[in-house]
């Protein structure tokens, strides 16, 4: 169902769309049979002229079983839910697949600034390509992200990728994501981060390998340039 | 001493206590201010005959009219209403200061909803909505809700009005406490207000207030705003620490005679279960209150990462207490409900041990549920999975609750009076906010759903039964009580539908919304391309347009207050045809609640009660 607003640009989108489709009939079947009983009950036990209320204690184990069986029920019920989202989470949160390539995501008031591997393909190296408010990322390729903040909480959040995840000053927290649709999507801020939190939008752009690669290219070049311009003017 | 000698048969050490207090602000000789109006020096009348069980028929109306009433002794308006040690009393003093909160914080919400239906609107009685106005918007109108209309009303209000009556006792154990908790909440009311009008503005660090945002002035802009938010919150808390006191022991050690554990109305059960779990959770928060409170002006730095603080621990310490708030002020609104739907239905409580039970089992369980709000926060993730557990689980209790009040409709006579179409649209309600609840504390899909709009409708399903719909069903069902008068059931029902209905019609939207992806605390959503889309910003204004045809059929309710305080028809003392205890005190009782103080023969809930004629059975009434 969030897809049907949502586009699903993640591996593991469909599995947090699906838990939330499971997750909704189960629910709702309930929801809609407690509902129901209500509404039924207040009709069919309205008061009429000349006739009293039964006396019913509720503690007689035969009158007891109409709330004792629902709540095995829900029980079962709510065992099928933990073990499917915990299986979500699992994937999407707790196990780090491999990497074909690393971004840092930087929080702070009140902008995202990330840094991507340059053509060596690795970060935190002289040829790290810096952005503001833009991720550039190809498509089909697992990423981790190691998010952090300068200055208060912000939380790292990308609604197409499913993702969340809370950015703290002092902290590196580490995680993947796999594009595997190309496009360009939202980024937004989601954890109240001062008067400027309504106004850090982000964007991400899923590339494919060869668009991606130009780009890689055309930034190092510019990269080179304003290195090489610099020592020269003084 | 006047008191004293107004009920020679009051129990000993209850007489001790009030005589201790009969200094003249304590001996209050009115309960509600209409009366005052009404007879300006109520003659002093003798005692009222001794009470009989035959008397409280719902056409019994006269002969209290200036029940002890002390004229010789006229009371100064302070020391009445001000000043006062009588639980009625306080429980007005909170019942009308939480209204008048609310009124701020529905203002709060009219002009950010307005911005967000509109971005960039003048708004009519604010102006245009600068961001920093907005999230101190958010911010106080969420603290606003909780801490000083949900918790004074639900829990402080109703708690003194009717633990006392309902156990059948003339006042709280410790009244001067009781006084002070009142006086200390007004307090933390003024700070709170003033917290907006300072310098720098108010606090808009949302109302969770995680640092380092709300603990450093350079990051949230509001120097004194966050400091004086931050004491507002922390005096709140000493006052219900205060109250929560008194509501334990009174219930504990002031019951009637002959009230066994099982027989004390369920809402009594709930309010002090509710206190329990206020005053296990709250410490931490204090504690982590007074942190925070260091680190914003002398520049401590618990929670600063860069001196070694953390951030993180104050996620912990507010959620520990702010998880069983959720059920603090929840149980109170589900005592309400079953003792109106009980009546109403005139059906015994479906299974009242097991309620009791469900009760206890929520209580603990919500202890360790606490970081299903932190799933994403940058705990542990394999914390996560433990605390999805708990959470899921504690489905349990709170569904058997609400079986138990849908089966306790089976075989009644239901009468749609206005308290019991509030009662059931509470159950009705509820249950679509316990629902959704569980997308939330299952960490899968929190994952996606976390600080959404999804969130936002979620516990508003939840603190609008609670603290709305709840509230609207004490008040209309002790409204009499509370006032000797009965209330317009026609206005009753034109407020009710005006509620309900638009109430549905804001946050159903809003659900659609979260799941499209709207982030919380955000000024406008024009920034984001895929937010702004027109189809989503239809339901945006759809949401503010159900909102203020909500707001404005309160009217209705204020009008009907208003009206039946002044020229209602009389109610007698049992308007309702009710079997708990406050039903056999006079209509308003007066200061000491009883002529006599009641004997307990049977539990609360025996209507229908077959080879009777009438199909109620008042817990006083010798078989």
């Amino acid at each position: 169902m969030i897809e049907h607003y949502v586009v699903a640009a993640s591996s593991y989108a469909k599995d947090i769309d699906g838990l939330f489709d499971f997750m909704f009939w189960l629910v709702g079947f309930w929801f809609v049979l407690a509902e129901g009983v209500f509404f039924y009950l207040i009709f069919r036990f309205r008061a009429k002229q000349g006739v009293k209320g039964e006396y019913i204690t509720g503690e007689k184990k035969s009158e007891m079983r109409w709330i004792s069986w629902p709540h095995y029920l829900v029980l079962a019920c709510d065992v099928a839910i933990v073990v499917m989202a915990v299986k979500v989470w699992m994937n999407v949160k707790q196990e780090l697949p491999e990497a074909d390539a690393t971004v840092r995501v930087i929080g702070q008031q009140w902008a995202w600034s990330f840094a991507h591997p340059g053509p060596d393909g690795k970060i935190d190296t002289a040829d790290d390509i810096e952005t503001v408010d833009e991720l550039r990322l190809e498509v089909n390729k697992t990423y981790h992200f190691r998010l952090s903040a300068r200055d208060v909480l912000h939380s790292f959040s990308v609604p197409v990728f499913r993702l969340k995840q809370d950015a703290i000053p002092g902290r590196e927290i580490v995680g993947w994501f796999k594009p595997i649709k190309t496009g360009t999507f939202d980024i937004q801020c989601a954890e109240m981060c001062g008067i400027g939190h309504g106004l850090m939008p982000a964007r991400v752009v899923i590339e494919d390998a060869a668009q991606h690669a130009a780009w890689v290219a055309e930034q190092s070049q510019h990269k080179v340039a304003s290195l090489s311009a610099k020592p020269g003017a003084e | 001493m006047a008191d004293s000698s107004f009920k020679p048969d009051r129990a000993s050490e209850e007489g001790a206590e009030q005589g201790a207090d009969s200094q003249p602000g304590a001996s209050v000789p009115e309960s509600g201010p209409t009366r005052a109006q009404a007879e300006p020096a109520p003659a002093h009348e003798p005692e009222e005959s001794p009470h009989e069980p035959d008397a409280h028929e719902p056409d019994e109306h006269g002969g209290h009219g200036g029940h002890g009433g002390h004229g010789e002794h006229p009371q100064s308006f302070f020391m009445k209403y001000l000043w006062s040690t009588d639980h009625k009393m306080i429980a007005m003093q909170y019942l009308f200061t939480g209204m008048a909160m609310a009124l701020i914080g529905a203002f709060m919400v009219y002009v950010f909803r307005m911005q967000l239906a509109f971005p960039g609107m003048s708004v009519p009685g604010f102006g245009t909505v600068s961001p920093a106005e907005y999230n101190a918007l958010v911010t106080n109108h969420g603290a606003i809700m909780i801490f000083w209309v949900a918790m004074p009303v639900l829990i402080a209000a109703f708690g003194n009005y009717l633990i006392p009556l309902m156990c059948g006792c003339d006042d709280m154990v410790f009244p001067r406490i009781n006084r002070l908790s009142y006086q200390i909440f007004l307090l933390s009311s003024v700070v709170l207000i003033c917290s907006f009008f300072v310098e720098g503005g108010g606090f808009g660090g949302a109302w969770t207030a995680y640092p380092p945002l709300s603990a450093n002035p350079q990051y949230s802009l509001t120097p004194l705003g966050a400091t004086l938010w931050v004491i507002a919150v922390a005096l709140e808390f000493v006052a219900f620490l205060l109250g929560g006191i008194n509501f334990i022991t009174t219930a504990m050690n002031s019951r009637a005679p002959g009230m066994k554990m099982y027989d004390i109305p369920i809402v009594v059960w709930m309010i002090v279960v509710a206190s329990i779990l206020f005053m296990a959770s709250v410490g931490p928060l204090v504690a982590g209150a007074v942190m925070l409170v260091f680190d914003q002006t002398v520049g401590t730095g618990f929670f600063d990462p860069k001196r070694g603080g953390d951030p993180i621990l104050w996620q912990h310490l507010f959620w520990f207490f702010g998880h069983p708030e959720v059920y603090v002020v929840l149980l109170p609104a589900v005592g309400i409900t079953g003792e109106i739907m009980t009546v109403f239905a005139r059906k015994k409580l479906f299974a009242y041990p097991v309620v009791l039970y469900t009760v206890f089992a929520t209580g603990i369980l919500s202890f360790f549920v606490w970081a299903h709000h932190q799933f994403i926060a940058g705990i542990d993730p394999r914390m996560a999975n433990i605390f999805t557990v708990t959470t899921v689980l504690i489905s349990v209790p709170i569904a058997e609750m609400m079986f138990v009040y849908i089966a306790t409709l089976w075989g009644g006579s239901i009468r749609l009076t206005t308290p019991m179409l509030w009662a059931l649209s509470f159950v009705g309600e509820f249950l679509v906010g316990g629902v959704t609840g569980i997308f939330l504390g299952a960490s899968g899909t929190d994952i996606y759903f976390h600080d959404t709009y999804f969130v936002l409708a979620h516990f508003h399903y939840t603190f609008v039964p609670i603290a709305i719909i709840g509230t609207f069903a004490a008040v209309t069902f002790w409204f009499p009580k509370m006032f000797g008068r009965m209330m317009d059931e026609r206005l009753g029902k034109i407020h009710f539908w005006g509620t309900i209905i638009p109430f549905n019609m804001i946050f159903i939207p809003l659900f659609v919304l979260g799941a499209a992806g709207d982030h919380r605390r955000i000024w406008s959503y024009e920034n984001f391309p895929e937010l702004a889309r027109p189809e989503l910003q239809d339901l945006r204004v759809l949401a503010t347009i159900s909102m203020l045809v909500m707001l404005s059929f309160q009217l209705v309710f204020f009008y009907n207050f208003i009206k039946s305080l002044m020229s209602g028809p009389k109610a007698g003392r049992n308007p309702w045809q009710a079997n708990t205890l406050e039903w056999t005190a006079p209509s308003p009782p007066p200061h000491g609640n009883f002529a006599t103080l009641p004997t307990v023969y049977r539990g609360p809930y025996e209507y229908s009660v077959p080879g009777r004629d009438k199909d109620y059975w008042p817990q006083d009434a010798p078989s």
